[in-house]
């Protein structure tokens, strides 16, 4: 069985006192594979967080089913199983680490769990070391930067074992630096652990790192498929108050210039390669020599 | 004229102690009056602690900073009055808002001005048209909006001070790309309609570029650029050095140049850098249309 | 000022008082405030405070660091010592108008005076070499047969673990917020008390509803790792006592014994 979390048919609804009732997940289905990276992109009320607190049981579907490796998440005899299974990082740094050393932090759900000690211990060390926050172990959290305390947060779940983790914009309230090394840290639990990872954000430089990109919209999935796929649908992005990457953008609108370029351009260097070409063509042309028009473009 | 001024302003932190540390070492800086700033830096560079001194929240521990051509400092009673002129817009500004109705919270700043009730009812109902808050918010209580309107809310209730200088930290953080344009936009139609000086402190180059004229840019405690935007962006090579990046933009047309193609060194907007293409490339598709 | 305040704060070491097991550290407290309130003859002080000096030596902490600890309750010495000297009746030392300080006041001053500073120099001893962590564990250890009188020790812990962590957070907040507020014209610091407390109200509003977020957050991330209380739980850090925990106890009974003579002999 190779499915990891399966989303059938759900919807969601709440409904706060004297208020109408609000539909956040309609009929949503989804299936994410053991040792995938999603992304799942959408603004904000799109339902994207309220689709991610399904993954572990934290919500239950109103109607449908989701399964967790198979588990049903309403039954309550494995709720600790799910939640070992996918672990869940949130986007306030601050609001989820409970101790006030950083290695005490990462052995709380073990404590929990009620994992010996010398084991805590073992665990606790591989998850510091696997995110780069060993050497800190001994820090009280509001020593460390906003990057620094997500990746405590990260360790502080790995510690578990999970098979997969749930990412709630993590990277919303840090500056460009924790960004980046939390970034880096996800990437590599998927690559190095094959750990599988959701990741809920609005950044698209995240997104296109995933395998497969879904965007939410009012509680529906409304795209999805590699980032090439989802991001050379520029207007239809705008259209749900998404970005695209700049270089997107700029060949995007190029093209409607009429210029020949390649529809799914995501990356810096997909962009220089392509316009390094039309202007190695355009010599090509004028030179009558296109052999000579070709340009180093090792990057 | 300058309506801002620094004089080898330097704040230190924990004076006297082994943790003694300069935020701000001697900084001299002139922004002129109406100008777009955006103010660039990482996370500890002294970003914050410099907006911090221009409406005297911080006194500086040596040097000066001139509003008009008046040390700020000169008359400590007086400092609310600079408060007053110098709105600051902190980040997350969302969490500061207190009152039962959005009306009641904007009215804060305008009330312990001394306006008189109509003045601030004419203030605050301009800062919500500014921000984009509809009239019917007005009763509302502000906990029951949706994030992006708190943080409008809280926005407006600085505008409603009607400050000569306007300070925001980071007024985009944590919003999704619908409502971080919608911000900007706002905030720059505030500033054109209102001549308002306008300091906006970003992480996003991109933001930067788009928005505003000049920026500011801060590097451990010194001020490292005070330029135009186009001349702050043409150093990237040194902006990437100092752990900041510029706008993607900007590095491709950095890698096309350094490749040997002929387009421009200082592009940092999409229309700028389709427009400079297009000169350079002004055969279709390849397919030459004259020779 | 909140850093001036050196009570109740940690100085990370590596003595032999920071070694020891927070356990015995907070028995060795208990006995240390029973033995201060055993000493009857004068002379008998001089055990608690000959016995505070060498656990301050041992301890390497800064002298200064310790008396500034006191710092914070000098107007309460000061007061509590002024009441004694002029209330309590006996011989008169002067008078001056009203006032008839007396011998009696004066010994009761200096023998209060003793008292506190004693205490407060004894007790911050526990904390100045004690982890917060450590000391919430050691106490949920110390109280853990009242649970089966049903006291809710493992919540207690964890309440002051939490509350420990979010200290920090919390100040930092407050601070922000009152820049903020402080930003809008909000004048904090003049006025009469009445004045003073409702402008407080821009800064504790936003610093509870805050601090309920944070509550919120902090509960949904806490069920993410799988917490459902104390039972069955297991710790990174066990507690185990050394000898070196048996001899400090015997000098804490030993210390007792000798405030004792003290007492009996003179």
């Amino acid at each position: 069985m190779n499915q990891q979390i399966t989303v059938n048919h759900v919807c969601f609804e709440y409904q706060r006192e004297g208020e109408e009732p609000v539909l956040v997940l309609q009929d949503l289905n989804l299936s994410i594979q053991k040792g995938e990276f999603v992304a799942v992109l959408g603004h904000n009320g799109s339902g994207k967080s309220t689709l991610a607190k399904h993954f572990n049981a934290l919500l239950l579907p109103t109607v449908g089913t989701v399964l967790v490796n198979g588990i049903d998440t309403t039954d309550e005899n494995r709720l600790f199983d799910i939640r070992q299974q996918v672990g869940m990082v949130f986007q306030n740094p601050d609001n989820q680490i409970v101790a006030t050393i950083v290695e005490e932090d990462v052995a709380f759900a073990l404590e929990n769990l009620g994992v010996p000690s010398a084991e805590i211990r073992r665990r606790v060390d591989d998850a510091l070391r696997a995110v780069g926050m060993y050497e800190f172990r001994n820090h009280a959290p509001h020593q460390l930067s906003g990057g620094q305390k997500q990746r405590v947060a990260i360790a502080g779940i790995l510690a578990m074992r999970p098979e997969c983790i749930v990412l709630d914009e993590p990277t919303a309230m840090l500056d460009p630096k924790g960004r980046r090394e939390v970034l880096k840290t996800i990437t590599e639990l998927n690559r190095e652990h094959q750990t599988t990872i959701a990741l809920i954000t609005h950044y698209m430089e995240e997104a296109v790192q995933a395998d497969r990109v879904v965007v939410v919209d009012h509680g529906k999935i409304v795209l999805e498929g590699t980032p090439k796929q989802v991001f050379s649908q520029v207007e239809r992005l705008k259209e749900l108050g998404l970005d695209v990457p700049q270089v997107t953008e700029l060949c995007y609108l190029l093209r409607r210039e009429g210029y020949d370029l390649p529809d799914d351009i995501i990356t810096e260097e997909e962009c220089v390669r392509a316009l390094e070409a039309l202007f190695a063509a355009q010599k090509g042309t004028t030179l009558g020599d296109s052999e000579n028009g070709t340009f180093d473009v090792s990057i | 004229m300058a309506i801002l001024k620094t004089e080898h302003l330097t704040y230190r932190y924990s004076p006297g102690t082994p943790f003694e540390k300069a935020a701000v070492s001697d900084v001299n800086l002139e922004i002129e009056e109406g100008a777009f700033v955006g103010v660039i830096g990482h996370t500890g560079s002294g970003k914050s602690t410099l907006i911090q001194h221009f409406n005297g929240l911080l006194r500086p521990s040596s040097g000066h900073v001139y509003l008009d051509g008046q040390d700020i400092w000169a008359d400590k009673k007086k400092i609310r009055s600079v408060r007053f002129q110098v709105g600051l817009v902190f980040q997350y500004p969302e969490y500061q808002l207190f009152e039962e109705t959005v009306f009641k919270d904007i009215a804060f700043g305008p009330t312990n001005m001394g306006m008189t009730p109509d003045e601030v009812k004419r203030a605050v109902e301009e800062a919500m048209e500014f921000v984009g808050l509809s009239a019917s918010l007005a009763q509302k209580s502000p906990f029951d909006l949706s994030g992006g309107q708190k943080r409008r809310v809280a926005i407006a209730g600085v505008m409603a001070m009607r400050p000569r200088v306007l300070i925001l930290d980071e007024p985009t953080a944590g919003l999704d790309p619908k409502g971080r344009d919608r911000i900007l936009k706002q905030i720059r139609a505030f500033h054109d309609q209102t001549k308002t000086t306008v300091l906006l402190v970003s992480h996003s180059m991109e933001d930067i570029a788009d928005y505003a004229e000049k920026a500011l840019v801060m590097n451990h405690a010194k001020l490292f650029a005070y330029d135009t935007v186009e001349s702050v962006f043409s150093r990237s090579k040194e902006l990437e050095e100092l752990g900041l990046s510029v706008p993607q933009i900007t590095r491709v047309f950095h890698k096309l140049r350094a490749d040997g193609m002929p387009v421009r060194e200082n592009v940092y907007t999409i229309p700028y850098a389709i427009k400079d293409l297009m000169r350079q490339l002004p055969k279709k598709g390849g397919v030459p249309h004259d020779s | 000022m909140i850093r001036d305040f050196t009570f109740g704060q940690f100085f990370p070491g590596n003595s032999i008082l920071h070694r020891l097991d927070p356990r015995t550290k907070l028995l060795w407290t208990i006995a240390y405030i029973v033995q201060l309130f055993v000493c009857d003859a004068w002379i008998s002080y001089l055990v608690p405070f000959l016995y505070l000096v060498l656990v301050i030596w041992i301890s390497k902490i800064s002298w200064v660091i310790v008396l500034r600890g006191v710092k914070p309750v000098l107007p309460l010495i000061v007061f509590t010592s002024v009441l004694n000297m002029f209330f309590v009746t006996g011989t008169p030392i002067v008078s001056i108008g009203f006032f008839h300080p007396t011998y009696e006041g004066l010994a009761l001053a200096v023998r209060l005076t003793l008292r506190i500073v004693l205490l407060i120099m004894g007790t911050s001893m526990l904390t100045y070499t004690t982890s917060p962590i450590a000391l919430t564990d050691g106490m949920e250890q110390l109280l853990r047969p009242l649970e089966k009188l049903r006291f809710p020790v493992h919540e207690m812990s964890m309440i002051m673990s939490i509350a420990l962590r979010f200290i920090p957070t919390l100040v930092e907040e407050t601070d922000k917020i009152m820049s903020a507020q402080k930003a809008r014209g909000a004048d904090m610091e003049s006025g009469s008390v009445i004045e003073r407390g409702k402008a407080m109200i821009p800064l504790l509003i936003p610093l509870f509803v805050s601090a309920f977020r944070r509550a919120e957050e902090l509960a949904e991330a806490m069920e993410c790792r799988c917490y459902r209380g104390g039972e069955g739980r297991t710790k990174l850090r066990q507690l185990c006592y050394t000898l070196l925990d048996a001899w400090t106890l015997l000098s804490a009974v030993v210390a007792f014994g000798l405030v004792i003579g003290c007492n009996v002999l003179f």
